[in-house]
């Protein structure tokens, strides 16, 4: 498993520390910590019925090191545990937080569940829920990449639980045949929901995969963000010059519960969870900033500080919007609105005090 | 003008739109240096090559997940599906995802995939190589469903299909993929989707089909005419969803008797929302009941298949008891 960080912030025995500027190194910390406290912020508008659901991303803030090492122009289709790629490439923190409350300025008009966003403008691909599709998607938007402009990658993030899906199968295998400048990276967080990975792979690990879809394999510990940024860096560099997709199998661990719904005591060791705490990548990181002396505990205390108090600003703001148009509930089926939802629009008007 | 027939015709779509737009992008099984089992794709590899010309793994999901990718970076996607039968793999791809990007993601990521797949019973196919699953795809908001009749249609409709901006699964009738020719215009022009055409006027009973049937409605239209001198206005609806409300509404205004004549199971199959749309508006002017005539609900059979498909005969029994009630 390839790893660079040891738990105290040093560089791993026989890992040679990548060189990547200060300010760079800070900006991956202060997007961790952003998507850090959205977690927090979230789980506690849905315990307050402010908000009606909330997906975690707390342990797998590491992935930022993938987004890291590719282009903005390069797409990314995310699972939904994968905030900070998106942040990281400059999603705006008022966008989301909209988005989480459903309200008037969501960019998705209010149709999703809160944690499941897309945005065309970082080329940050609108995830569903059925597990793995985008996948294949993924195979195909990276072939397509390589037909419109060489040189351009994409990268897609699963679960492990999505590996035992339709489309994880064919997205391998037709990323493989044709030779798509994909990343397929795996956050292997060992629970699909409740369910532990050894009842979910008869496979050793879950890495092994990539052999039998004829593409190089890399088992990198997904909670050092600087090892996720050197495999995916290394990745991305095969896949730009041609040479086809990469499997990357991220170990890691969710922290928390699958959603807002989960109760994760009834499948689960607090044990367990204790340990996974202790290996956490966003304090790992701090360690590995200060020793580098770039960081200290004020200043990252200020980090801290500084997106609490924007994201509340940003909570009451979004909490106080209306919800969308009822008209918005037509619109985006297809590129108009066709008789048939026009007839359905004059009918569900009839019931409402809405003017438009 | 060149005589073509219906399969003819939807080759001579894709060479056309595949030459006038480098965007248009073919994938499918066996479709490349095979030219696809009905020979829909024949010549197209050789001329515009097998980076545009795509044989794939054997995967129905794959092969459909991997267009919306491709639609998702701005290509036109157009994958066969070998037989309709088959698409059912590739159903979650369809109804999660290439229905519903445009909406889930407030309209900022849309792909422009449009599925063709030949259809329908009549060909000795048996379970899996004889369905006709419109009714599955017209249930999900998002999709266009087009079923052309002809193959001036076919060309046309196939045309507007892929420059349409929304994913399309473009049903080809394939027990008449060779039946007959009729002349078709050289070059690109477009019938437009969601418009019905009223293939033969009548003023005592209206009969609603598509795709293959329609022919087998338009004989029964016929005898009855010869034989009883009941004149049938029929409709073939051509797009199944959305369709026209217009077409059946001036239709039914005028005959006051309407039947539906589709060849899949007959329980929430088309016709059952014919009716119902039917029934919905206009039963005021309805002097009888709104007929079905489908194939029935069992799986699709093998050697009684021409006893389960909608007849000139079966039709024709509709008719008398429309006109006669």
């Amino acid at each position: 498993m390839r790893k660079i960080l040891n738990l105290d912030g040093t560089i791993s025995k026989n890992a040679t520390e990548p060189d990547i500027p200060d300010d760079e190194l800070l900006k991956w910390y202060d997007v961790m910590v952003q998507v850090r406290t959205l977690d927090r912020k979230g789980i506690r508008l849905q315990r307050q019925g402010r908000v009606g659901f909330h997906i975690f991303t707390t342990g797998q803030e590491a992935h930022i090191g993938i987004a890291a090492a590719m282009n903005t122009e390069d797409w990314i289709f995310p699972a939904y545990r994968e905030h900070g790629a998106a942040l990281y490439r400059g999603l705006s923190l008022e966008d989301i937080v909209n988005h989480m409350f459903a309200n008037n300025l969501d960019p998705q008009k209010g149709r999703r569940l809160p944690g499941l966003f897309g945005d065309k403008s970082i080329n940050f691909v609108n995830p569903s829920a059925p597990i793995g599709t985008q996948v294949i998607q993924a195979a195909g938007a990276g072939y397509a990449a390589k037909e419109q402009n060489e040189g351009e990658v994409n990268a897609v993030f699963f679960g492990d639980g999505a590996t035992s899906s339709n489309d994880f199968h064919s997205g391998m295998n037709f990323g493989g045949v044709f030779k798509s400048p994909t990343l397929f990276v795996c956050m292997n967080n060992q629970f699909a929901i409740s369910v532990p990975l050894e009842k979910q792979t008869a496979a050793e690990n879950i890495v092994d995969k990539a052999v039998g879809y004829g593409m190089p394999g890399e088992r990198v510990d997904g909670n050092d963000i600087l090892a996720m940024y050197e495999v995916a860096k290394e990745a991305v560099e095969r896949a730009r010059n041609g040479e086809g997709p990469t499997f990357i199998e991220a170990y890691t661990y969710r922290q928390g519960p699958h959603t807002s719904s989960d109760d994760p005591t009834r499948y689960r060791d607090d044990e367990d969870v204790e340990n996974w705490k202790r290996k956490d990548p966003i304090e790992r990181f701090k360690k590995y900033l200060i020793n580098k002396e770039i960081l200290t505990e004020e200043t990252d205390q200020e980090i801290w500080d500084k997106y609490d108090q924007k994201i509340n600003k940003l909570i009451e703001e979004a909490d106080a919007r209306p919800k969308p148009k009822m008209r918005t509930m037509f619109t985006d089926v297809y590129d108009t609105v066709p008789q048939h939802l026009e007839e359905q629009w004059e009918d569900v008007k009839f019931f409402t005090e809405e003017e438009d | 003008m060149p005589e073509m027939n219906i399969l003819e015709a939807v080759r001579d779509a894709l060479e056309i739109e595949m030459e006038l737009d480098e965007s248009v992008y073919l994938l499918g099984e066996d479709i490349g240096a095979n030219g696809g089992v009905f020979r829909a794709t024949e010549g197209l590899q050789a001329k515009f090559g097998e980076n545009r010309v795509m044989d794939t793994p054997l995967n129905e999901s794959g092969i459909i997940g991997f267009a919306i990718g491709m639609g998702l970076r701005g290509l036109k996607a157009v994958p066969e599906i070998q037989f309709i039968d088959f698409i059912f793999p590739g159903f979650d791809q369809i109804v999660s995802e290439l229905a519903k990007f445009r909406y889930r993601s407030g309209g900022l990521f849309t792909t422009n995939v449009t599925i063709r797949s030949p259809y329908g019973g009549g060909v000795r196919g048996a379970h899996y190589h004889s369905q006709s699953p419109e009714a599955l795809f017209a249930h999900t908001p998002g999709l266009k469903v087009v079923v052309p009749s002809t193959p001036y249609d076919a060309k046309g409709m196939l045309i507007s299909s892929i420059r349409d901006p929304n994913p399309v699964i473009f049903m080809e009738p394939k027990r008449i993929y060779r039946a007959f020719k009729e002349e078709v215009p050289e070059g690109e022009y477009t019938v437009p989707l969601s418009e019905a055409r009223v293939a033969r006027e009548g003023s005592d009973v209206t009969l609603i089909s598509y795709g293959a049937m329609l022919h087998t409605a338009m004989e029964a239209a016929e005898i009855a005419s010869d034989e009883d001198g009941v004149e049938c206005d029929v409709i073939d609806l051509r797009t199944v969803y959305p369709y026209d409300y217009d077409t059946i509404e001036k239709s039914i205004k005028k005959t006051g008797r309407v039947i539906s004549v589709t060849e899949s199971p007959k329980t929430a199959g088309f016709g059952a929302e014919l009716s119902a749309h039917v029934a919905e508006n206009y039963i005021e002017y309805m002097e009888a009941p709104i007929l079905r005539i489908t194939g029935y609900d069992v799986p699709f059979p093998f050697i009684l298949e021409h006893d389960y498909m909608p007849t000139p005969e079966r039709i024709l029994d509709g008719i008398d008891r429309v006109w006669n009630y």
